[in-house]
């Protein structure tokens, strides 16, 4: 429960991916089985045990303690699992302090009023840190800022290996993992999973021209796309997915493995086949068209859904390639061959909630540059290219498949304020809220439109962080408002993908994607681009 | 006021202890503690030794100063008196010049200012530091200025002295501080070095006192590498040093050329810099540098967590709840004063354990900078 405890401590105060893929690592490790495996689980967030309520456990705390003692406590530090943590008076005479499977293999096998006896006993015997690892986990949700697919990628790193091959496995297994970790260390072979409607690692895609617009191993160059060799369909503007039915099990999973089936009951009713199918998901407007983006972050990440969610915004799969149909894995199959079965498929399917996406025809790269450049509607990123004699592979294959995605939409905006990034970057200014001149009876003021974190070269992080320390007016905290009026300020060109209305924002404006493009030391302040350039954008 | 008065009242336990304090019987009727030391805007004040304990404000004729940190030990008075490594302290960081003139006074020497015996008592805080003993017609006060119980391998350990008024700092007198051991502490940065070797670790830690102690613990914990330090340390690190107190092998964090490639030689080091430092452009220039920080605040994760702290140490020079209701109990006074820090948590314990308390409210003495 130590080591568990001061895994949790570390990653809760790490801010660097990389730094928690190696904390979590050595704790795998340096942990034997099962402890490491409910570790992980209960990281995951696949750990099903009975929770206990924070009243409960209030209850306990103030039979011990003097309430007042405990609410200047409380108000103080602010979070309750810490507060009790650190107050807790042990009773002397506690048993020795359990291991972390043992705590969690005695609650599975309890009932909730049962959880809170055990727990008591558990605060005693606890060390400061172990008591705040149990309360984390018995009152629901660790919030380690650590991402079931970061934790998965941490098994993948100690065993070295590919963290496809943990996703495809993960929805067939169950906690402590034992399989996977005799696999992972070598022990055995990696694990048969005879669990239905598994999840199948996606192929993705290569950016057609790398960032700088120079060829590298992975690009095409673009004059040697030829119908013959490649295949054109539309990119939508949705979440890539893979929609699995098996027997009776139905799951849709997105492209890290995560599974989103609570979210979409309306899409699995309409999954009656046997097949696992990829493609994009999107909702409908009610008058049937294709709603925005902003529309399906709705009903991403919830947990369960209202109906009438599903009514005004009905959830809908845009079938881009099959994988599997009955009894038979088509992924060795060529795209063409896919291609035939999938179109075949679609058709015989009694429903509207699953269409195909269309192929592009073309008869050369001039004429899809054209495509990709002004594609016919907003719900279309750009263009996918992809060989029609491969075969459907895990992972990002170089040669296969492009992104051939449309032109950023570009601003010139002012920067305003900026805020000390994270991780690698906590000592700099990095995230960079910008705006644009909008009129007031007043005369022209600076509205701020949007906030972007990345874009720029080290060095031109370096060269704003100094920017921003030499021309700070106020400081809130970790934000500073800088220099920002029609004679003096630094005008930065925001490259972004779209823009929406959003009464969240203060301007009204949600930005997608946005991105410092270039840093714009040459151009006055009083030139950057006004609101009405961005309003025209909304008409589009 | 009534306080001794009320002891009578109380009855038998509490006139046995009167034998032990002959005198008292006389005080209670003329002296009232308020005519010994008394709250004031500027600090706690000495009416019949005309002078202050740890002034909050500049420019005092005369000062008794429990220890060198800045919220107590400020430059600027007329007379300070205090142990001789506080004097030493306080001219190293404000110049030769700090005050006007200054009084030697060793551990258990009494002086006397006018009617009142003074004497310095260790505290256990950080080097020199002291409890202030005034003694006036029988009365007695101790004001603990900053004090700790735990071992400190820089500075001599508190002493209990038997007191009417105890007056009590509570930095830390919530029931949720409660500090772990040092050692333990020290481990945990150790640990952190063996698994991140490419990463610097930049240690937070107050220039007087907080600094020498983490580093001393480093080097009880087998730690012999060189240690880096801030510009800010060096003075006092040098005092130390000529006290007594062995930090072994440190040098200048600096680096010549300002430049990155310069500071890999930083990688898998500790270095100790002023708390305010880790946020500044300076640690940019380190390898991909862990922040930690040595503060009993650590305590607080939410804190450390908002305060960018990657590697929080729970390492603090305050005396932690325990320490101060078993201080209190041990010291076992008539009355219990508090002064900064959360007197209102202590005050509320004092009450349950059936003693008389009060919160001084006094301010100035920064409970946060300090630690």
């Amino acid at each position: 429960m130590q080591a568990f405890a001061a895994l949790l401590e570390r990653l809760v105060l790490t801010p660097s991916r990389n730094a928690k893929l190696q904390l979590i690592c050595d704790y795998l490790r340096h942990t034997s089985d099962p402890s490491r495996g409910w570790a992980l689980a209960a990281i995951t967030g696949d750990l099903d045990i009975p929770s206990v309520k924070p009243a409960a456990i209030r209850e306990l705390v103030v039979s011990r303690v003097d309430p007042i003692l405990f609410n200047l406590s409380y108000k103080y530090v602010g979070d309750l699992a810490e507060t009790i943590s650190l107050l807790w008076p042990p009773r002397p005479g506690a048993n020795r302090a359990p291991d972390l499977a043992e705590v969690i293999e005695t609650l599975m096998e309890s009932t909730k009023a049962q959880g809170v006896k055990l727990v008591e006993g558990w605060l005693d015997a606890l060390d400061s840190a172990g008591r705040w690892a149990l309360l984390k986990f018995v009152t629901g949700g660790l919030r380690v800022g650590v991402s079931a697919r970061l934790a998965r990628q941490a098994a993948a790193d100690f065993g070295k290996v590919d963290v496809a091959e943990i996703e495809e496995l993960w929805h067939g297994m169950a906690p402590p993992y034992l399989g996977l970790f005799a696999w992972l260390e070598g022990s055995a072979p990696k694990p048969v999973s005879s669990a239905l409607a598994l999840f199948r690692s996606p192929m993705l895609a290569h950016p057609l021209l790398s960032k700088a617009e120079r060829l590298d191993a992975h690009d095409l160059n673009p004059s040697l796309i030829s119908p013959a060799d490649f295949a054109a369909e539309w990119k939508w503007d949705g979440v890539r997915v893979q929609l699995v039915s098996d027997k009776s099990v139905r799951r849709l999973y997105t492209r890290n493995g995560d599974d989103i089936s609570k979210a979409f009951p309306d899409l699995l009713e309409a999954a009656d086949f046997d097949a696992a199918l990829d493609g994009e998901l999107l909702v409908r407007t009610p008058e049937g068209g294709v709603a925005s983006f902003n529309e399906l972050q709705q009903r991403l990440n919830r947990k369960t859904v209202s109906p009438k969610q599903m009514i005004d915004r009905p959830a809908m799969l845009r079938a881009y390639d099959i994988l599997q149909e009955g009894s038979e894995d088509l992924r060795p199959c060529s795209f063409h061959d896919r291609r035939r079965r999938l179109e075949r498929f679609v058709v015989s399917l009694d429903t509207n909630r699953i269409d195909l996406s269309p192929l592009v025809p073309f008869s050369g790269a001039m004429e899809l540059e054209k495509l990709r450049r002004s594609p016919p509607t907003r719900d279309i990123e750009g263009v996918m290219l992809k060989r029609w004699d491969a075969p459907y592979l895990a992972g990002r294959p170089a040669g296969l498949w492009y992104k051939w995605k449309r032109d950023a939409f570009l601003i010139d905006a002012v920067l305003m304020y900026a805020q000390r990034g994270h991780g690698k970057r906590s000592r700099f200014y990095s995230d960079f809220t910008f705006g644009v001149w909008r009129s007031t009876p007043e005369g022209d003021e600076l509205a701020p439109v949007g906030k972007a974190y990345f874009g720029f070269t080290d060095r031109e992080l370096v060269m704003l962080d100094k920017y921003v320390r030499d021309h700070t007016i106020e400081r809130f905290g970790p934000v500073r408002s800088v220099t920002a009026n029609k004679h003096q300020g630094l005008v930065l060109e925001v490259a972004f993908e779209g823009l929406q209305r959003s009464p969240r924002h203060k301007s009204g404006l949600a930005m997608r994607f946005p991105r410092i493009h270039r840093i714009r030391w040459d151009k006055p302040a009083r030139d950057a681009d006004r609101m009405e350039a961005l309003e025209s954008l909304l008409a589009v | 006021m009534h306080f001794i008065r009320a002891k009578h009242e109380i009855g038998a336990p509490a006139s046995e202890e009167f034998g032990e304090w002959p005198a008292r019987a006389h005080i209670c009727s003329m002296i009232r503690p308020e005519d010994l030391l008394r709250p004031t805007p500027k600090g706690l004040y000495c009416p019949p030794g005309d002078f202050y304990i740890d002034p909050v404000r500049s420019g005092v004729d005369r000062a008794v100063v429990s220890h060198g940190h800045s919220d107590h030990a400020r430059p600027g008075h007329g007379a300070v008196l205090a142990t001789p490594e506080t004097l030493e302290a306080m001219s190293v960081r404000y110049g030769e010049a700090f005050a006007g003139s200054r009084q030697l006074a060793p551990y258990g020497a009494i002086t006397c200012i006018g009617d009142v015996d003074v004497r310095l008592v260790p505290a256990g805080h950080v080097m020199g530091s002291a409890q202030v003993e005034v003694k006036w017609k029988g009365l007695t006060m101790v004001c603990t200025g900053d004090y700790k119980r735990r071992a400190d391998p820089t500075c001599r350990p508190f002493e209990v002295i038997p007191c009417n008024i105890f007056i009590s700092e509570a930095t830390f007198a919530l029931p949720v501080f409660r500090h772990p051991d040092s050692p333990g502490e020290v481990a945990k940065l150790l640990a952190s070095i063996r698994a991140f070797p490419d990463r610097a670790h930049l240690l937070g830690a107050y220039a007087f006192g907080k600094a020498q102690r983490v580093i001393r613990e480093i080097r009880d914990a087998g730690y012999s590498e060189t240690i880096y330090i801030h510009g800010a340390m060096k003075a006092l690190c040098d005092m130390y040093e000529r006290l007594g107190v062995d930090l072994g092998p440190l040098e200048p964090a600096t680096l010549e050329k300002k430049q990155r490639s310069e500071s890999q030689k930083f990688a898998g080091k500790i270095i100790i810099c002023p708390p305010s430092a880790s946020s500044t452009t300076w640690a940019q220039l380190f390898p991909d540098p862990v922040i930690a920080f040595a503060s009993g605040w650590m305590n607080i994760r939410q804190r450390a967590k908002a305060g960018g702290i990657e590697l929080p140490l729970v390492l603090s020079d305050h005396a932690d709840w325990d320490e101060l209701t078993n201080t209190v109990r041990e010291v076992n006074p008539e009355e219990l004063w508090v002064t900064h820090g959360r007197d209102d948590a202590l005050a509320r314990w004092a009450e349950l354990e059936g003693r008389r308390a009060r919160p001084l409210h006094l301010v100035g003495h920064e409970d946060e900078t300090g630690e």
